[in-house]
């Protein structure tokens, strides 16, 4: 599998030939890059073919070796690899040529494009690392691609805002996985991933190195309290939100405990700390989501809420089931993104009461949305019902209880505010000042909806017992094989169906009165404003840092420089004392310094006696 | 090429470009500009054969002969691992100091004589391996700095002119008390530096010299409190005084530490590491959370000079051999990445005549290259991986953990600080709305392009391949390693 490196290497080859010569292939630019995706796409399934043939392989070269400090570069590629790199193309793939239809009127066509191709490039070698540097150094190159399509529209104070917070927020977290890759050299003596992960760590090494690691899934899978950057990342352009957003870079988090899950499976407390943020941030989100009323922030919270469920899955054991989580997430999240860029090119607005009715003219959306959407809100047989069923009975079964009720009650949130974003956005009557501009979106959008549907809703099915959960067989990683177990999927079938049924009652049938929950209500409140944590943090983190920073640079002036050119002003007086005929400053100063030299030496003759 | 003195050829080659520039008529000024040119790409392009004939582990290239006898007083220099990446960084960084300096129209002649003067200073210091030849080079580079600041500098050009001048040259006085004091504490009747690397000098005596050398090098550096000279001399140099300042001189002080303090006085180093550690860390943050604060862009790049370079000294308190490579890394990575900022900086101050953040903005829209290249700097800057910064900083960090585990957290923790003031930076300068006087304002020229993009080429070919640097920095140090002890 020598060929692999061409995996990432097709789509930087893009990002180079589009940033060096990108204003000539102008409205062509996407040739370059999608060409560069699909082409990735068709090798990794070949590597999927040959890993489900059973082999895998470990290509390492020397990158950096100073004798006690050795580090590799490399490709890695087994099972996790091969489904990861599936996932990636195929999304990158269908949201690039998505793109094509969605950005054409943009005059820095060629620049998204090049920055789609190096986010593609990284996200790639981030899977693929064979060493844990490698991984990390892909973990930034992803987050500057974040960085630069988040602030895509930087003339937008918000857009730039929301770039800046999003690097620095998950730059905190990298912080922890930096420190815990050194945590992990001086454990392990390298940092190859097979190595590391082969190695035998005390406990105690075992917890601070996963703790530290985990810090930095927080930051890039958007978990509490480090979430925060995630909502704000939607002023990018919305197929990035599906991409980048969605489906892959957030998930890198996910991706990152589960390629160390050996590591994490060796601290108790580690596994109880994933499994326990997890549930927070599942159940915060989902709570949020259901107050939003901006389609693609609710999607956002959607995602945090998925992705805490994921941590959920790997917290509990459940490690093949919360890969399979990513992967169906993966595909509807990114479909339902898509959908919602389809609404927003026609709609011009982001609000969803300002919509209503859109089902009427957009068949095609509105039916995919409605695949994604039931995908997502568990509804029976559909990808997610399946992949998060298998985390839901893994907590059950290991007894967290906390942490399955969370994760329930995640699920019936997740299905309410689902049927609250399709009813409210496409049933119902439209707006007069919709009916005139709202239309189908261009086939280029569509197309990609269309293809996107088939495996966000039946993906799932590859992970179900009617195929004999073939995914988590595949993927299995020391866990007993799946049980059905009744009652947790009676459960999850009966909140699935509560959620979408109450939700279909109150937005959609006019049976309830529609002040049922008054906007003056607390709870209320504390919703809609997420919980006040932006505002806590700006007062609380920011601001004072700015504010520590300018009075400490009072200081530096004030009182370091100050004491320098205090000494400066002292010299010149006592200059001018001593020989007042010459006041030059020059000499002033020439004369303490010849001063200053007798007295050092005479002081170093005494004490140093020579 | 054997016995050809390739060193002193180098070295010397701009003194000959002085006589030649001189020797232009002064208003010539196309002419004079493209003599310098000449001169200094003809001294890298010398610079690149020594690279191609470097051998690893030992000292290459050496020249030594008496010059004073009687005082033991020799022309030695050569080049190891530890100061060759340093020699070649300034024969770069004189190239492009050179090019960004096209639009100079004052006093022209001089400008370009003072400038291949400061190289020839330059050069000298990294090869010198003589103690007073040392010093001789060490003061040389002051004087062009001083009249390049104090004549082609902006509005308080004298006063930050003079206050450079008289507290580093207070600095290097110090120095050379140091000096005089290990030649006699020594009592081998020579300044040889190798020579006296070889002397053990009792514990109370290597502290006293200790102190007078740690401030020499320290305001040079410049660590944290010795540092409030750097802002100003930055503030109002010319930008080529800029880049050379940042770029080269102030890894004057970093190379002063590793080729002089550690290997001949290793006992005062074990004493006063913690407070050199301590210093460090200081500088990181006080520089960072200062560089938060600032309205001026190169004031701004000063204190970030303070934070980068504290992760030198950290490097050499925690004295491992990871974290002393990431500190002669991090010295060459600082010189490229603060060379383009300071270049950036000033191509941005000739179109917009302001270095004020807050009048800046939109810069993205009105001339994407120069703030792509800008975009670029801040991002090398803040450590990214892929770029020489991260390399560099991670050695520090991952070196550092063993001897000062929190200090090492501290200074992993500081990257937070970096890429919020950069960002912040970013966001001010290149994105938002573009203020309607700078629409229409010209993009970066040829020439402008042509002096980023060596730095920006080599920032990225070491953080993307750093073996083959770090193959040549690694056996010195593993050296002066073995000096230092434990």
């Amino acid at each position: 599998m020598t060929y692999a490196w061409l995996i990432p290497a097709l789509p930087a080859a893009s990002f180079i030939i589009l940033l060096f010569l990108g204003k000539r292939f102008g409205k062509w630019s996407h040739f370059v890059s999608v060409g560069a995706i699909l082409s990735a796409f068709a090798i990794s399934s070949f590597i999927l073919y040959q890993v489900i043939g059973g082999r895998g392989s470990e290509v390492l070269i020397p990158w950096l070796s100073i004798g006690e400090l050795d580090l590799n570069v490399g490709i890695l590629i087994d099972r996790l690899t091969a489904v990861m790199l599936m996932v990636v193309t195929s999304v990158a793939s269908l949201v690039q040529i998505y793109s094509v239809g969605y950005m054409k009127e943009d005059r820095r066509y060629h620049w998204y494009f090049a920055c789609l191709s190096l986010f593609t490039a990284a996200m790639l070698m981030l899977v693929l690392s064979a060493n844990y540097v490698q991984m990390y150094a892909s973990w930034e190159l992803v987050g500057l691609c974040s960085y630069l399509l988040i602030g895509f529209w930087f003339e937008k104070k918000a857009a730039a805002d929301a770039a800046k917070k999003a690097f620095v927020t998950t730059r905190i977290g990298d912080v922890g996985f930096l420190l815990g890759l050194v945590v992990l050299y001086y454990a392990v003596g390298n940092l190859d991933v097979g190595s590391v992960l082969a190695a035998r760590l005390a406990p105690a090494v075992a917890t601070a190195a996963s703790l530290l690691l985990f810090l930095g899934a927080m930051g890039k899978s958007a978990q509490f309290p480090l979430h925060v950057w995630l909502p704000d990342a939607m002023e990018g352009p919305t197929p990035v939100s599906a991409l980048i957003h969605a489906a892959t870079m957030v998930a890198a988090g996910v991706y990152l405990v589960a390629r160390s899950y050996p590591i994490f499976a060796a601290s108790g407390v580690a596994m109880d700390v994933v499994a326990g943020i997890g549930a927070v941030t599942a159940l915060m989100a989902a709570t949020i989501a259901l107050v939003q009323r901006d389609i693609k922030r609710i999607l956002a919270y959607s995602t945090i809420s998925q992705l805490g469920l994921m941590m959920i899955g790997l917290g509990v054991g459940a490690y093949s089931a919360a890969v399979f989580h990513l992967t169906t997430h993966a595909f509807f999240k990114a479909l339902l993104f898509l959908g919602a860029g389809s609404v927003i090119h026609s709609a011009h607005t982001q609000d969803i009461f300002e919509m209503g009715g859109l089902a009427k003219k957009m068949k095609g959306t509105a039916f995919t949305f409605a695949v994604g959407g039931l995908a997502l809100a568990g509804f029976p047989g559909l990808s997610g019902f399946w992949s998060k069923e298998g985390i839901l009975t893994a907590a059950f079964v290991k007894g967290a209880y906390p942490v399955f009720a969370a994760a329930l009650l995640t699920s019936l949130l997740t299905a309410f505010y689902v049927g609250r974003l399709y009813f409210v956005v496409f049933t119902g009557s439209m707006r007069k000042n919709m009916q005139a501009k709202v239309h189908e979106s261009p086939l280029a959008m569509v197309a990609p909806l269309a293809v996107l549907a088939f495996p966000a809703g039946l993906v799932g099915l590859i992970g179900s017992p009617l195929f004999g959960n073939a995914f988590q067989g595949f993927l299995r990683l020391g866990e007993s094989g799946e049980h059905v177990n009744l009652m947790v999927m009676g459960l999850s079938i009966a909140v699935a169906l509560a959620g979408l049924g109450f939700a279909w009652i109150k937005y959609s049938t006019g049976l309830l009165p529609s002040g049922l929950i008054k906007t003056s209500n607390p709870f209320f409140l504390l919703l809609k404003n997420k919980y006040y944590l932006d505002e806590i943090y700006t007062r609380g983190l920011v601001a004072p840092v700015v504010g520590g920073s300018r009075a400490l640079f009072s200081f530096d002036s004030g009182v370091v420089d100050g004491a320098v050119n205090g000494t400066a002003w002292l010299t010149s007086k006592a200059g001018d004392l001593v020989r007042r005929a010459q006041r030059g400053q020059i000499q002033d100063y020439g004369l303490v310094m010849v001063l200053g030299i007798i007295v050092l030496i005479f002081w170093m003759l005494t004490f140093a006696r020579l | 090429m054997e016995g050809f003195p390739i060193l002193t050829a180098i070295i010397f080659l701009p003194v000959l470009g002085i006589a030649l520039v001189m020797a232009l008529p002064k208003e010539r000024h196309a002419a004079i500009r493209w003599t310098a040119l000449a001169v200094a790409l003809l001294d890298l392009a010398l610079g690149a054969a020594l690279v191609a004939l470097f051998k690893t582990g030992a000292m290459n290239f050496i020249e030594r002969f008496d010059w004073i006898a009687s005082a033991g007083i020799s022309y030695h220099l050569g080049l190891d691992g530890i100061s060759m990446p340093l020699f070649v960084l300034a024969l770069l960084l004189s190239v492009v100091a050179v090019v960004a300096s096209w639009s100079i129209t004052e006093r022209v002649r001089s400008y370009f004589a003072l400038l291949l003067l400061l190289e020839v200073g330059m050069l000298g210091v990294f090869a010198a391996l003589d103690f007073v030849l040392f010093y001789v080079f060490w003061e040389l580079v002051l004087i062009p700095m001083f009249f390049l600041i104090g004549i082609w500098g902006s509005a308080r050009r004298e006063y930050a002119a003079i206050k450079f001048f008289i507290y580093t040259l207070l600095g290097s006085v110090l120095m050379l008390v140091g000096i005089i004091s290990l030649y006699f504490a020594a009592g081998i009747g020579s300044f040889d530096i190798l020579k006296l690397q070889g002397v053990v000098l009792a514990r109370e005596v290597q502290i006293v010299i200790f102190a007078a050398f740690f401030l020499g090098f320290a305001v040079k550096v410049p660590i944290f409190p010795f540092h409030t000279w750097l802002p100003d001399a930055h503030v109002e140099a010319p930008t080529a005084g800029s880049v050379l300042l940042a770029g080269v001189l102030l890894k004057m002080g970093g190379y002063g530490f590793i080729r002089i303090a550690l290997p001949i006085l290793p006992k005062a180093f074990h004493y006063y590491r913690p407070a050199i550690a301590g210093l460090a860390i200081v500088s990181i943050i006080y520089g960072a959370a200062l560089a938060l604060a600032q309205k001026d862009l190169k004031k701004l790049i000063a204190y970030s000079s303070v934070s980068h370079m504290g992760y030198v000294m950290l490097g050499i308190a925690a004295a491992a051999t990871a974290s002393l490579n990431g500190a002669v890394l991090q010295m060459v990575s600082h010189g490229l990445i603060t060379g383009m900022l300071f270049l950036l900086v000033g191509y941005i101050y000739e179109r917009t005549h302001t270095r004020q953040i807050a009048e800046l903005g939109g810069l993205s829209t009105a001339v994407p290259k120069l703030a792509g290249l800008f975009g670029f700097a801040a991002l090398a800057s803040l450590g990214l991986p892929g770029m020489s910064g991260f390399v560099a900083e991670f050695l520090v960090v991952l070196g550092s953990y063993k001897a000062y585990i929190w200090l090492s957290i501290l200074a992993a923790s500081a990257v937070v600080l970096t890429a919020g003031y950069l960002l912040w930076t970013v966001q001010r300068v290149n994105f938002e709305s573009l203020p309607a006087k700078f629409k229409g304002l010209p993009d970066a020229s040829l020439r402008e392009i042509a002096s980023v993009a060596p730095l920006a080429t080599a920032t990225l070919a070491i953080g993307l391949y750093p073996l083959p640097l770090l193959a040549a920095i690694n056996p010195a140090v593993g050296g002066i390693m073995k000096m230092v002890g434990g």
